[in-house]
């Protein structure tokens, strides 16, 4: 009798796990852009991640939907380019954390400020690069960084960037400050740090830097850019690894760089960089 | 239960107590039970685990997850920043953890103190119990971290690590007061009334006699506070500090690999299993652990 209640347990167990085992992936042929059948989420529609909120000058008022800002522009640009009308294009938010998660993904591509590196190349798939940005410095008139002139100067102040970015790791890498960089959730709470006083300047990327200058911060005062990262940051659209839409993604992004369209976005939404030095 | 086998010495001392055929055949019963329902156990477990296994390797997967979550590269690059971000978290734990204990007992003090003119120090320790164990720990981070350098007031601290841990205290205190006072009241009444009809004044008897009562009651609840508020001690990460969370997120986005936040997840249960064991160990040495099964037929619990 016990072993006939072990067994019914094994049975149950293996019941249980075979329930929630997933269905295989479907990874279908390589599809070219111009079939009009490529192997997205939702047969006919392709679904873009963006983080939620999404901020200027990515994307104009939390809204992707719109096609305003930089990256929302950019991803029906790549839709059309792929073969999709600007409706069958559909909007989910993902955080970093969800963008790099092994699981099925909830998006064909996600535009969200994720540069391009070696190490993140092995765990996920990018396609070629739509922006190329550097790293800039952001303090408020009256801090101890106002007067910052020199990668020295800063490395005597607080510094803050957003956790994950290449912003933190620029930061640390060139300016060494004495104080260890400050990591924060989002870059509204590296702004609210600069306006507290937790710290007294901060790294973000350069369109960035240029936007809440202009219109978030009040007495903002962009110090320059960060050397170190000028030229060597380049932003990405990030797909599941192996993802076979890749080849079609990268292709569109090649075409529109070729065209002009990404550079003629680019003029549209991201601010000038002149008047930005680089700090040494 | 343990008898010795073979008969008793025989002498001019009478013979010692032997189990009659009866009693050693009952017992030769209770251990092959005893025998069975072990190897049950250890079956049914190695099965149970067995599957799961097997289960889990055998979804297709299980390869990415492996090399998303337990990527041995990736884990000891990001040790030595794990590492450091956990001392960090050691560090305010354990100040955090004094200033709690001092702050937490002084309120529940206040709370019990008896006497109409101290109505308003109750009235004040009960609304500070009330609204810092109402608000969640994130806000009141949120609040004090990012609002108190905001007024821009002299003295006032700007560092992430000191605003954090007074939010910590702030919210820690108002519930560890609440075990404490729990403590206090679960003393017998008889107790203060005995320590009175001995002279001693009411302050007195709290302090020599209730309160090494309630302490010692408390004990267990304020270890899990203590394994609560070391963990908690991350969150003052959202104020700028970095402490062992943060450094494995840190890594997590360099290397868009999750292994970080299982190295300090590891790390993190190093550090409290060995503290409840510590607990346990003082508590044995103090007598205190266990003290009931002394008692005539207070055996272990079934």
């Amino acid at each position: 009798m016990r072993t006939a209640r072990l067994t019914a347990l094994a049975a149950v167990a293996a019941l249980a796990l075979a329930a929630c085992a997933p269905v295989d992936e479907t990874a279908g042929p390589a599809a070219t852009a111009t079939d009009g059948a490529l192997p997205t989420l939702t047969d006919g529609v392709l679904t873009v991640a963006t983080s939620n909120p999404a901020y200027e000058p990515w994307v104009v008022g939390d809204d992707p939907s719109s096609g305003e800002g930089f990256e929302a522009a950019v991803a029906y640009a790549v839709a059309a380019e792929l073969g999709f009308a600007a409706e069958d294009v559909t909007w989910v938010e993902a955080s970093f954390d969800q963008i790099i998660a092994p699981g099925a993904k909830s998006f064909d591509i996600a535009v969200n400020q994720v540069s391009i590196s070696p190490e993140r190349a092995e765990n996920l798939d990018f396609s070629s690069p739509y922006y190329e940005t550097t790293q800039a410095v952001v303090t408020l008139e009256g801090s101890p960084a106002a007067d910052a002139t020199s990668l020295a100067d800063l490395a005597e102040v607080r510094i803050g960037a957003m956790v994950g970015t290449t912003s933190l790791t620029a930061a640390q890498d060139a300016i060494d400050p004495s104080t260890a960089v400050s990591a924060f959730n989002d870059n509204d709470q590296v702004k609210q740090a600069l306006t507290s006083g937790l710290v007294d300047a901060v790294v973000v990327d350069l369109p960035t830097a240029l936007y809440i200058t202009a219109a978030e911060l009040d007495g903002g005062v962009l110090l320059g850019q960060l050397p170190d990262s000028a030229g060597g940051d380049t932003f990405g659209l990030v797909l599941d690894q192996g993802s076979a839409l890749t080849p079609a993604v990268t292709a569109a992004v090649d075409a529109l760089r070729e065209d002009g369209t990404l550079a003629a976005l680019e003029q549209e939404w991201l601010t000038d960089a002149a008047g930005a030095p680089v700090l040494e | 239960m343990s008898s010795p086998d073979g008969p008793a010495p025989t002498g001019s001392t009478p013979p010692a107590w032997t189990p009659s055929a009866r009693q050693r055949e009952r017992d030769a019963y209770r251990r092959t039970r005893a025998r069975r329902s072990t190897a049950v156990a250890l079956l049914s477990t190695v099965t149970l685990a067995a599957v799961a296994v097997l289960g889990v390797r055998a979804s297709p997967g299980w390869p990415r997850v492996r090399a998303s979550f337990f990527d041995l590269d990736v884990a000891l690059a990001s040790l030595p920043a794990v590492l450091e971000g956990l001392w960090l978290n050691v560090r305010v734990m354990a100040v955090c953890a004094v200033v709690i204990v001092v702050v937490a007992l002084a309120l529940a003090l206040a709370r019990t103190v008896r006497g109409p003119a101290f109505l308003p120090l109750r009235l004040l320790a009960t609304g500070y119990v009330d609204v810092f164990r109402g608000l969640p720990l994130i806000l009141v981070l949120l609040l004090v971290g990012f609002g108190l350098p905001g007024l821009r007031l002299q003295g006032v601290p700007t560092d992430a690590v000191v605003l954090g841990g007074l939010a910590l205290v702030l919210t820690y205190s108002a519930y560890v007061a609440e075990v404490f006072r729990a403590g206090i009241e679960s003393v017998h009444p008889s107790q203060v009334a005995a320590a009175r009809s001995l002279g001693l004044s009411r302050g007195q008897a709290m302090r020599h006699v209730v309160l090494p009562q309630a302490v010692r009651r408390v004990v267990p609840p304020l270890m899990n506070d203590l394994v609560s508020l070391s963990k908690d001690s991350g969150l003052i990460s959202i104020l700028g500090a970095i402490d062992a969370v943060r450094a494995a997120q840190i890594a997590t986005a360099e290397y868009a690999n999750f292994t970080p936040y299982v190295v300090a997840g590891v790390l993190f249960v190093l550090i409290t299993i060995p503290l409840a064991r510590v607990t346990d160990v003082l508590a044995r040495r103090s007598g205190w652990l266990g003290a009931q099964s002394g008692l005539a037929g207070a055996g272990a619990m079934r």
